[in-house]
């Protein structure tokens, strides 16, 4: 079950909890990784952990020019791409009223816009294979709305729109799009809580506990795999029961 | 028959699945060989490969039927 053997994955933010976690999990499957993210070193130390199908190729999602040329770059390393996640995000909170033009555009621009270029780059290849996946990471955020993060959930909220129309067209193509939406994982981005925040949140979970990145990371390689061809335009929520969507 | 027209005879029976006779000069892609949208962009992405060119995506709004494929290649590739 779950074989990627002979297939090439191209996986953003891995150097993050999430995306490494990804990496790892469709790496352990077979299939050849990109690992892509702004900071080499994490990347070069995650690759030198997997061993020789894993390739390291940096990007800086907010700029258009290295965005463009990621596709071609990652299709140069591993002779294609079949599987695209776009798992980097960032955040910039700040209360609605006080929310910058600056802290909308980045988060719209790395979260959503690099994903929709990222995806249009691979999809030409996905569809002359007649085989592709796609798996974009929204978040709980996405659905149920934060304070604070009217950007970030903008961001989330707009890839499960942006999943479900591209899936739509390329469906006949042998091709799935589809949306994990973690809820609140164990990673440096939520280290950044403080405890009452984290207490205040896990009495929304009714699984009581964090979720673990290789949570998340198992059910992107499900979306990957060939056994999810018949999952397309979907949202899998990843989050304890925080939300029920 | 040009070169290129055998080419792209070719290419439009292979992705489309019609028979040679039907891809005429007139022949609309859409309205008479069954293309939906998506075909539309996937023959002008085996025409670029085909005869290494660029079809910027006005040009290839108006490459509507077989003939108007043939004659914007003929005029586009060496």
């Amino acid at each position: 079950m779950f074989d990627l053997t002979g297939k090439a994955a191209l996986v953003t933010g891995a150097s993050g909890g999430i995306g490494g976690a990804i990496a790892t999990a469709l790496y352990g499957a077979g299939a050849t990784v990109g690992l892509s993210g702004t900071r080499t070193e994490p990347l070069e130390a995650l690759a030198g952990e997997l061993g020789d199908r894993a390739h390291v190729l940096p990007c800086n999602l907010s700029d258009r020019d290295a965005v463009a040329a990621l596709p071609k770059q990652a299709a140069e390393a591993m002779g294609a791409v079949d599987v695209l996640v776009n798992n980097a995000g960032i955040t910039r909170d700040n209360l609605f009223l006080r929310m910058t033009d600056e802290e909308w555009d980045s988060v719209l621009e790395v979260n959503l816009t690099s994903a929709m270029r990222l995806s249009r780059g691979c999809l030409r290849g996905m569809m002359k294979a007649r085989w592709g996946r796609i798996v974009n990471i929204g978040s709980v955020v996405g659905a149920a709305g934060n304070p604070g993060q009217g950007n970030y959930a903008a961001a989330k909220a707009g890839l499960v729109g942006m999943s479900k129309s591209l899936a739509y067209e390329v469906a006949g193509r042998g091709v799935t799009v589809n949306v994990v939406s973690p809820g609140f994982i164990t990673t440096a981005m939520t280290e950044k809580l403080t405890d009452d925040q984290k207490a205040a949140i896990l009495k929304q979970v009714p699984t009581g506990r964090m979720g673990e990145a290789d949570e998340i990371a198992a059910a992107v390689l499900y979306l990957a795999s060939p056994e999810a061809a018949y999952v397309t335009g979907a949202t899998l929520h990843v989050n304890g029961g925080m939300g029920m969507f | 028959m040009s070169d290129v027209e055998k080419r792209v005879r070719k290419i439009v029976v292979e992705h489309l699945g019609v028979e040679e006779e039907k891809v005429t000069e007139s022949a609309s892609f859409i309205d008479d060989l069954g293309a939906d949208s998506l075909d539309t962009v996937e023959l002008v992405m085996a025409f670029e490969e085909e005869f290494g060119i660029e079809i910027p995506d006005d040009a290839a709004e108006t490459i509507q039927t077989f003939g108007d494929a043939v004659s914007f290649i003929s005029q586009h590739s060496d």
